[in-house]
């Protein structure tokens, strides 16, 4: 083992360290009082700090960073509200795979226990949604603790790890020795995967008449795209996502279908149904994408490839069961299938029902009857943004009706809070990601009951020079609680209305952002091409419908053969 | 589910080699709360390695569940060995203390020569009560507090079971 001994130094300046040596380049944080000393070592540190104004900010901007790097991202709290206030976006990691690791401070080793101001047993509380949370008790531990969380956090199925750091920690000075290589004897992530299973995926999917790939998120964490797309290609199979998965498959590439799901496009949700035999790469047949459990792929093969062991019939049984990561099993695969696959031809029955599909539900989905809708707005901006550009969402309608309109071209540039449905992810999200990629165009689409919930993250990105696009699709309302009151509750209202309050063009405004109202396609394109030619934040507040509903729908609890199409 | 339906499940025993560290119960516990898990019984302590702990656990549930619930305590990081016994092929034990209401020399003699046939030990005698140490499969303790329920039982403590496979 090759240690690096350094000279004495204090738990926070071992901690800066630690950062630099993982390859640490940006962290968002916000300070007090039990995280101090960490401040004071992070003015000398080799890497940015951004500030935030709310912490549950701070763990967004770090997983929107790490979702676009697919690496780890970095946000830092003091203790007790300031580390309550990161688990709703330490949650929202979690539920979506995503790499974090959250640094609170803690009272002393000797007032844990006491009940002491802005004291709160935080490894308790992150227990359920984090890979692993540490406490170092001493100042030499930090090395190895941190070492371990970025393994932990990046590798296997990726996930937020939390470190708790007591203030004394932080403080005490003592001999600090670097390793350079960490064994956690209790974690073994599979990478390889069982060549055998690969083989009878192989022949399974040759033989199939009517296969359908189903990519999941896992394909856009392992960067599998182009492994993908060669699979895709050599059994001529037609490509649904997941919405997790969405942009995990060019979305206008000719075997393309979309998103399935609650609010998946139908003729992806259709052909999923008449398919003989599904390849699932790094799904987890969660409840939103397969509607009933018993009901899907009912007399179908279903082969599920995943790295995680406890995703393979956790859900939904399967005929073959492949354990690896995906970009190395497509790999393998691709290799398999280039052998025993003839060039097939794209004039197949199964191709010819997929187009037959997409014609007759852009036929028969007809457009809310208004000039502008969301749905306008939507395929309008695919229309003027460059396809290299970062896509991230709100939650709710917006978020469902991007999954509907807006096609993303360029693979793994599309995020949002699948998992958890976090409403306030997007924005801060989206400053993440252009912070990880600041030469490309990042556009967060929101509602206005989620951006509420975050919008004092305008303060971040225009101080911190990192402008975003609020794509503001603004119906006044708590839009999908109000249209779930339509559908289920007979339209007795409560709760959803947000009576035009605040204003969003003086809000950007009063932050020292750009405000655009566009209440007509004319002036939306106006809008959208003004914020793109700008380097300022921008919200553009898009006045819709508040009855424009999000149409096609699977209802919880039913099956996607059930799905209301809203034609 | 209603405890009938619970108890009609089949039981199996969970056997694990676990860090020897502060917290690492919490997170196996909350895992089987936050999956809706039942344990059965738990019992920790440690190993011939110091820096690790043998938790054993046993829980009913549905085999296609067990296959689930083993996946994801194996994906507990301080977790570093979960196996599920083969009750077949484990030698399993658990040790209860039973005190027993013995108004009368008769019911003592009676607990005592019940004690003896089950080579239960007797630790202590009171005026009005015995107890009694049984070690063996939870079914045998079982069997001795459904005999002794006639005199009462005034309390009782049980350790849930160790196990360990047989052989090598």
């Amino acid at each position: 083992m090759n240690i690096r001994t350094m000279s004495e130094m204090s738990g926070a300046k071992a901690l800066m360290y630690s950062l630099e040596k993982e390859g640490v380049d940006i962290v968002f944080g916000l300070p007090g009082g039990a995280n101090l000393p960490i401040y004071d070592a992070l003015v000398d540190a080799q890497f940015r700090h951004v500030l935030v104004r709310h912490e549950q900010s701070a763990a967004h901007m770090a997983d929107g960073y790490a979702r676009i790097k697919r690496k780890a991202g970095v946000c830092l709290a003091t203790s007790g509200p300031g580390a309550t206030n990161l688990i709703t976006g330490i949650a929202t990691a979690y539920a979506d795979s995503s790499p974090l690791i959250a640094i609170t401070g803690q009272v002393p080793l000797n007032m844990i226990g006491k009940d002491a101001f802005q004291e709160t047993d935080i490894i308790g509380v992150a227990n359920p949604c984090t890979k692993y949370a540490f406490q170092p008790r001493s100042a030499t531990e930090i090395p190895e603790v941190v070492k371990k969380s970025f393994y932990i956090a990046e590798s296997g199925r990726p996930g937020p790890v939390l470190i708790d750091i007591p203030k004394d920690v932080q403080q005490d000075v003592t001999e600090i020795q670097f390793p350079d290589l960490i064994k956690v004897r209790g974690y073994k992530p599979t990478v390889d995967p069982n060549l055998s299973n690969v083989g009878k995926a192989v022949e399974l999917l040759v033989s199939s008449q009517r296969p359908i790939i189903m990519a999941g998120g896992g394909v856009i964490l392992s960067g599998a795209f182009s492994e993908l797309q060669a699979v895709a290609e050599l059994i001529m199979a037609p490509v649904v996502t997941t919405f997790k998965g969405k942009g995990a498959f060019p979305e206008n590439h000719p075997l393309a279908m979309g998103p399935i799901g609650m609010h998946g496009h139908a003729e992806a949700n259709r052909i999923i149904l008449e398919a003989d035999c599904i390849l699932a790469v790094g799904a987890r047949f969660s409840d939103r994408s397969v509607g009933r459990f018993d009901e899907f792929g009912k007399g179908m093969n279903i082969i599920h490839l995943d790295i995680d062991p406890a995703e393979i019939g956790k859900n939904k049984s399967v005929d073959i069961a492949i354990v690896g990561d995906v970009k190395s099993a497509l790999r393998t695969m691709v290799k398999m299938l280039s052998k025993v696959v003839t060039k097939k031809s794209s004039e197949n029955p199964w191709l010819k029902r997929r187009k037959e599909l997409i014609d007759y539900f852009s036929q028969n989905i007809k457009d809310y009857p208004k000039e502008l809708t969301a749905r306008k707005a939507l395929k309008k901006l695919r229309e003027l943004l460059p396809p290299e550009s970062i896509v991230t969402t709100e939650v709710g309608q917006c978020q469902m009706w991007t999954s509907l309109h807006f096609d993303v071209i360029s693979p793994g540039t599309f995020f949002s809070s699948t998992g958890l449905g976090t409403m306030g992810f997007g924005f801060p999200a989206s400053i993440g990601a252009k912070a990880g990629r600041p030469n490309v165009h990042v556009v967060d689409i929101a509602g206005d009951g989620s951006f509420n919930m975050t919008e004092n993250s305008l303060a971040v990105s225009v101080l911190e020079n990192l402008p975003v696009i609020v794509f503001l699709l603004n119906n006044d309302m708590l839009g999908m609680v109000a249209q779930w009151q339509r559908t289920f509750y007979d339209r007795r209202y409560m709760g959803v209305h947000q009576k035009n309050c605040p204003d969003y063009v003086k809000i950007a405004e009063a932050y020292g952002a750009n405000g655009l109202k566009a209440q007509s396609m004319g002036e939306l394109e106006k809008a959208i091409k003004s914020a793109l030619r700008t380097d300022v934040a921008t919200v553009i507040d898009i006045t819709i419908d508040p009855e424009e509903d999000v149409y096609p729908f699977v209802a919880p609890g039913t099956g996607l053969k059930d799905m209301i199409t809203g034609a | 589910m209603s405890s009938k339906e619970y108890r009609n499940k089949p039981l199996y025993i969970i056997s694990s080699l676990v860090e020897n560290k502060p917290g690492v119960l919490f997170r196996i516990t909350n895992l089987f709360r936050a999956r809706s898990f039942n344990i059965e019984s738990i019992t920790v302590g440690i190993t011939e390695k110091p820096d690790l702990s043998r938790m054993t656990i046993t829980t009913r549930i549905d085999e296609a569940i067990l296959d689930q619930l083993v996946k994801q305590l194996r994906k507990l990081i301080d977790i570093v060995e979960v196996e599920v016994l083969d009750v077949n092929n484990t030698v399993y034990r658990e040790l209860a203390l039973i005190k027993i209401r013995a108004k009368d020399f008769t019911n003592r003699n009676e607990i005592i020569n019940f004690a003896n046939v089950f080579r239960a030990n007797i630790l202590d005698i009171g005026k009005e009560s015995v107890t009694v140490e049984v070690i063996g499969t939870p079914d045998k303790i079982d069997a001795f507090k459904n005999l002794i329920i006639q005199y009462e039982i005034v309390e009782m403590a049980r350790t849930g079971v160790s196990a360990l496979q047989r052989g090598e």
